[in-house]
């Protein structure tokens, strides 16, 4: 886990550090005079070579909790970061939570029921849905449900009502996922020899599917749930800007047009990292609801990730 | 009764020649929605071949009409006109060219460098593969949105530099699909026999083993071509990829996004052509990937 965050940070620290052109004249504009610019380099201490400064970055990071300045504001990296990342965290997990909601049960319908009208309905949706750019979404979204319709606000996170275009636009592409990856899954497992066994000794066809059919279809599911919170992440950052959301997204767009190399190796460093740390749990869970790498494990004491 | 005899005699040979290629062609055919799939990103690549015959760029798609401004679709202008009275049409034509080449160049390169690095990784083994894999890990650790975004803002906006950070941030993907797939293939009896030959390790690597690795490449390849067109199209609509007056899809839906009170049309053309193009790739992809699974051969 720790050599991965490192690493993780040496990358992104390093791509973008290597803005060509140099910070300190972007900073102070092509106007200020050389000796100007030659004194905040030194103050920012840009000749040092870039492995020096990822070494400084990264104890201030783990010594003092310092992420940085912004070259722009002069704010402080981190409480920025910390104010917008709950925004962002918080409109990433209910979409997820929508999508799990609506991907799962419509997937194992779409199984069970193969090849009816139900699961036609379901499986071309999803393949409209996961072609679908959710940014265009949430436009097409706005049009017809602010625009036309006036149900909810365009734009912000005021009400209640606020949060659910955003959930929609994030949430769909998701849903449609996870709706084609249970299907596909569960039609593995639900033609397996232990259903059929199942079925044989007579229990009702609910707990077939629930008990015997989705729990063995579950893993690949769970993995995808995982990894789709690092898509959700980006598609997050995107349907800020649509929804002129104060969360990470915007702020690492400000960043990266004006920029300003700490604020945004801090907010990519920050999202990078919750998803570092999702993907471990995912490892956890895995590890937890598969009997076969539980007994792998106990003879190394649980050494995951 | 001789041309029946001929025709049988032709069917043999061709059936003794029958390749791997023939064979999933063979089975491709049988699925209707890849077909669709196949048959709209013909079209999609055509258009994006002879955007030039079709409507000239210079002349249609960046010409400033302002007299007929944000006009709605009509026979003169299909798609209807944005607010410099630039005909939409001709816009979202030229745009498929844009899209698709940064699609296609991005995963071509990506797959390229994928193959390169997963392939030594699996085929060396040892210290070789921990350093690509780990690296490899790392990559995939960044958001692949969030990785795309940072390589932007160091490199800065613009057509290649945006193929350039989707060609980055999707290459850790196929090294680690190739190294996979090259690690089922690497201890069979025949890459041993071409050990004991004394082949060398590039032939055998691009002779014997990549060959036998190549089907979910061709699958991954497919589908990620479509990801890279709704990714890119993001990044362009948030303005940090291609930059306007170029006809990018994403940089079209940015342009005319405050027109979308009134001219809806602005906004649902290139929309659409984004998510048809994505869509014909994903069948395609499935379709590829149903005919390349052994399961299912009979």
């Amino acid at each position: 886990m720790i050599p991965i965050l490192l690493l993780v940070t040496f990358i992104v620290f390093t791509i973008v550090n290597l803005t060509p052109g140099d910070i300190a004249r972007t900073i102070l504009g092509s106007e200020a005079p050389q000796s100007a610019v030659d004194q905040l380099r030194k103050q920012m201490q840009l000749d040092e070579p870039m492995l020096l400064r990822y070494v400084n970055y990264i104890r201030d990071i783990v010594f003092n909790g310092d992420f940085g300045t912004s070259y722009r504001s002069g704010i402080s990296v981190f409480p920025e970061v910390a104010q917008r990342f709950p925004v962002s965290l918080r409109l990433s997990v209910l979409a997820m939570a929508f999508a799990v909601c609506v991907g799962i049960p419509l997937g194992i319908i779409a199984a069970t029921k193969q090849n009816s009208i139900i699961d036609n309905i379901c499986s071309v949706s999803a393949l409209f849905f996961a072609a679908v750019p959710p940014f265009w979404f949430g436009l097409m979204l706005i049009f017809i449900f602010s625009l036309q319709l006036g149900w909810f606000p365009t734009n912000g996170l005021d009400k209640p009502s606020s949060y659910i275009l955003p959930i929609l636009t994030i949430g769909t592409p998701a849903a449609a996922e996870l709706m084609r990856l249970t299907r596909s899954s569960m039609l593995e497992t639900i033609r397996a020899d232990y259903v059929r066994t199942a079925r044989a000794k007579g229990i009702s066809e609910n707990q077939v599917i629930i008990k015997h059919s989705l729990k063995n279809a579950l893993l690949p599911i769970i993995t995808q749930i995982g990894m789709t919170f690092g898509v959700m992440f980006g598609n997050c950052a995107m349907s800020e800007i649509v929804f002129v959301i104060p969360g990470t997204g915007t702020l690492i767009l400000n960043a990266v047009n004006s920029k300003d190399v700490p604020m945004t190796t801090g907010t990519i460093l920050w999202l990078s990292v919750t998803f570092c740390i999702i993907m471990l749990v995912v490892d956890l869970i895995y590890a937890f609801i598969d009997p076969r790498i539980k007994a792998r494990y106990k003879s190394t004491k649980g050494v995951i990730g | 009764m001789e041309k029946v005899l001929a025709n049988q005699s032709f069917n043999k040979i061709n059936y003794k020649k029958r390749s791997q290629a023939s064979f999933i062609w063979k089975k491709l055919r049988k699925s209707r929605t890849a077909m669709f799939g196949l048959v709209v990103l013909t079209l999609f690549l055509l258009v994006a071949i002879f955007a030039d015959f079709i409507v000239d760029y210079d002349k249609v798609a960046l010409y400033q009409d302002y007299k007929h401004r944000l006009a709605l679709p009509s026979s003169d202008h299909l798609f209807g006109t944005d607010n410099y009275g630039r005909d939409m049409f001709a816009r979202v034509v030229h745009g498929t060219r844009i899209s698709f080449s940064i699609g296609f160049s991005a995963i071509g390169v990506a797959a390229a460098s994928g193959i390169i690095l997963g392939a030594t990784a699996a085929y060396r083994g040892g210290w070789v593969d921990t350093i690509i894999t780990r690296i490899m890990d790392a990559l995939m650790s960044i958001p692949s949105i969030l990785l795309a975004l940072a390589i932007m803002a160091a490199l800065g906006a613009g057509a290649s530099n945006l193929a350039i950070a989707m060609a980055l941030s999707n290459t850790p993907q196929f090294a680690r699909l190739i190294r996979a797939s090259v690690l089922t293939v690497v201890d069979q009896e025949y890459v041993s026999a071409a050990k004991a030959c004394g082949t060398s390790d590039i032939r055998i690597v691009f002779k014997h083993i990549l060959p036998n690795a190549i089907g979910p490449i061709m699958v991954k390849g497919t589908m990620a071509i479509a990801t890279v067109i709704i990714t890119a199209a993001g990044l362009s609509f948030i303005g940090v990829g291609v930059q306007p007056p170029t006809p990018e899809w994403g940089t079209l839906l940015a342009e005319n996004r405050e027109f979308m009170r009134t001219n809806m049309n602005l906004l649902v053309f290139p929309g659409l052509a984004i998510v048809l193009s994505a869509l014909s790739l994903n069948l395609l992809g499935d379709g590829l990937r149903d005919a390349l699974d052994p399961r299912l051969k009979n």
